[in-house]
């Protein structure tokens, strides 16, 4: 079944981690769904990677952390935060791609 | 039971907090206030100007609410990364601040400052040494871009704190910390488990975010006890629930079970949640393993001097053409100087296209009706910098683009004036792990602050 991710999450969102480093995190409702969403093996660099428009080499890592239900995603900065040409100091705004993600589960 | 009990008012100092929450806190009798006041969140910008991203009227406001709490109560109130980003202009600014309520409430008290800022030389002796490393996907240094570094400060760890109590300072004001510091050290002073006071610390550093719904100017009150740590809410609109805490622990970190930090790793792979209450929540597990001792550098350097115009569009054929528009005007810009020489950099932030997200931006098709546009312009002076944006702004209101039908002007400028110098540009230059010992980089000084400001240093450089 193709499930949109904003229906089975309850928080989506990114920040920086360190000036250098984008961290988006996904935060799902049921445990059960997340439960689900680990196995299904859904959040590959890949799949990240395709969604931005970059490389799988910039996505630094994809952690599941079960006591918040929760799945990060660490993105290199195209550019570092207050660098030239940045356009979000505080990377509280890179979340959206994620918005229309949809899942296979 | 033994236990200790800590009061976070707020977030960072200076973001407020409901004085009906800190009352209900100090009900409680903490032991401690403490409240850290920093972040690299606001940019490169304020730790190379030696300015607050925070605003001194707010800090004092909240401060004042504090010290008056504290000193009546006979506690201690610790404060980390002073000033935002813990330099030594930081530092100083709220040292000033201190002074001012000390004057004004007729307050006197003992108080320690510890030094972060850490200098230029220092920093190319121990990059020569071989002893620093940057932290990835940092990039790596010379010794040049240690030259023109403006400004560095190191993230100390609880040490230096447990050298300040030793003053029996009853106020310590420490420059950069590394977060948890500043709330972790009177339990580590005290004999309580490190990885347990750590963990707390990291909680209590955002206060109410770690409730829900999560605030970063409301308090939060943490329990410290020999084998767990609880924390609540005081404000009754906010609970804490185990997925609130435990997703806080997500937040702004890469790696949310292993966490770095002075001397060791905080490490909540075992770690777990527990409701106590339907309000207060249980930790246990969470374990610090020791490393070698490492402290994070922070540095900045200044690269120009920015300045910017913000204009918009409301013509739909512009906006059809808005990419042929700014490369257009970026040539007429290269040409217009070419005889000049001048270096610098031109950028145009189109909102509607890809402002918010520049090249991490999937969404090819503009939407939109309407675009906001920020020209900007980073040279070696603010003249030049003037120069350049002011050109770009002009040429692209009058640039003639294919189809065009609204001969009088391309832009909407909201203000006169248009542009807006934005003062010196930062760029972080040094992000990096530097191995010292946990007595190197932060001298600590010892003052009497008394209320007619004879504030006399009692004890200078104490490592």
């Amino acid at each position: 079944m193709r499930v949109l991710l904003t229906s089975i999450a309850e928080v989506i969102r990114s920040k920086n981690s360190g000036p250098f480093e984008l961290t988006l995190d996904i935060i799902f409702k049921e445990r059960a769904v997340y439960e689900k969403v680990c196995s299904a093996g859904e959040f590959t660099p890949e799949r990240i990677a395709a969604l931005y428009g970059i490389s799988p080499r910039t996505v630094l890592a994809i952690i599941e952390f079960e006591p918040a239900k929760a799945i990060k995603i660490n993105l290199k900065r195209p550019i570092p935060s207050g660098g030239l040409g940045d356009t979000d100091i505080y990377g509280a705004q890179q979340h959206a791609p994620l918005l229309g993600m949809e899942l296979e589960l | 039971m033994e236990e200790l009990r800590i009061l976070s008012p707020t977030a960072i100092l200076g973001y407020g907090f409901p004085e009906r929450s800190f009352v209900e806190g100090m009900g409680r009798k903490p032991d401690l206030l403490a409240v850290d006041a920093g972040s690299t969140d606001p940019g490169p910008y304020y730790l190379g100007a030696g300015v607050s991203f925070t605003e001194y009227r707010a800090v004092k406001r909240d401060l004042t609410i504090m010290l008056q709490a504290a000193l009546e109560a006979g506690i201690p109130v610790f404060i980390g990364s002073a000033g935002g980003s813990g330099g030594r202009p930081h530092l100083e600014w709220n040292l000033r601040i201190i002074r001012e309520i000390a004057h004004e409430k007729r307050l006197h008290f003992r108080l320690a400052a510890i030094e972060a800022e850490i200098p230029r030389e220092t920093v190319t002796s121990l990059w020569q040494q071989h002893r620093l490393k940057p932290l990835p996907p940092a990039p790596d240094l010379s010794s040049a871009d240690i030259e023109e570094t403006e400004r560095i400060v190191g993230q100390m760890g609880v040490e230096p704190f447990l050298r300040a109590m030793e003053s029996g300072a009853q106020v310590i004001l420490a420059g950069r910390s590394y977060d948890p510091a500043v709330f972790a050290a009177y339990g580590i002073a005290r004999g309580f488990d490190p990885g347990l006071a750590i963990h707390l610390g990291k909680i209590l550093e955002c206060a109410a975010i770690a409730a829900t719904p999560g605030s970063g100017s409301d308090c939060l009150m943490g329990y410290l006890h020999r084998s767990d740590f609880e924390v609540e809410p005081l404000n009754p609109a906010r609970r804490c629930t185990p997925l609130s805490v435990a997703a806080h622990t997500l937040y702004e970190k890469s790696n949310p079970y292993e966490l770095p930090g002075p001397g060791g790793v905080l490490d909540l792979h075992a770690a777990r949640f527990d409701a106590v209450t339907e309000n207060r929540v249980r930790v246990t597990g969470s374990r610090f393993l020791p490393t070698s001792y490492q402290v994070k550098l922070e540095g900045v350097k200044r690269t120009g001097y920015r300045t910017v115009s913000i204009a918009a569009t409301r013509d739909p054929l512009m906006i059809r053409e808005i990419d042929q528009v700014v490369s257009g005007v970026r040539e007429r810009v290269t040409d217009n100087f070419k005889a000049e020489g001048f270096d610098y950099f031109l950028d145009f932030k189109i909102y509607g296209r890809n402002g918010v997200m520049g090249s991490l931006e999937p969404e090819p098709v503009i939407g939109s009706h309407e675009l906001g546009i920020v020209i900007e312009a980073v040279a070696a002076s603010q003249e030049l910098a003037d120069t350049v944006c002011g050109f770009a702004r002009s040429t692209m209101l009058h640039f003639g683009y294919p189809g065009r039908i609204a001969t009088a002007g391309n832009l909407a400028f909201p203000y006169s004036p248009s542009d807006f110098p934005a003062g010196p540009v930062y760029v972080f230059s040094i992000y990096h792990l530097a191995a010292v010992t946990a007595e190197e980089l932060f001298p600590v000084t010892v003052r009497e602050i008394d209320p007619d400001g004879r504030a006399d240093i009692v004890e200078e450089a104490i490592r």
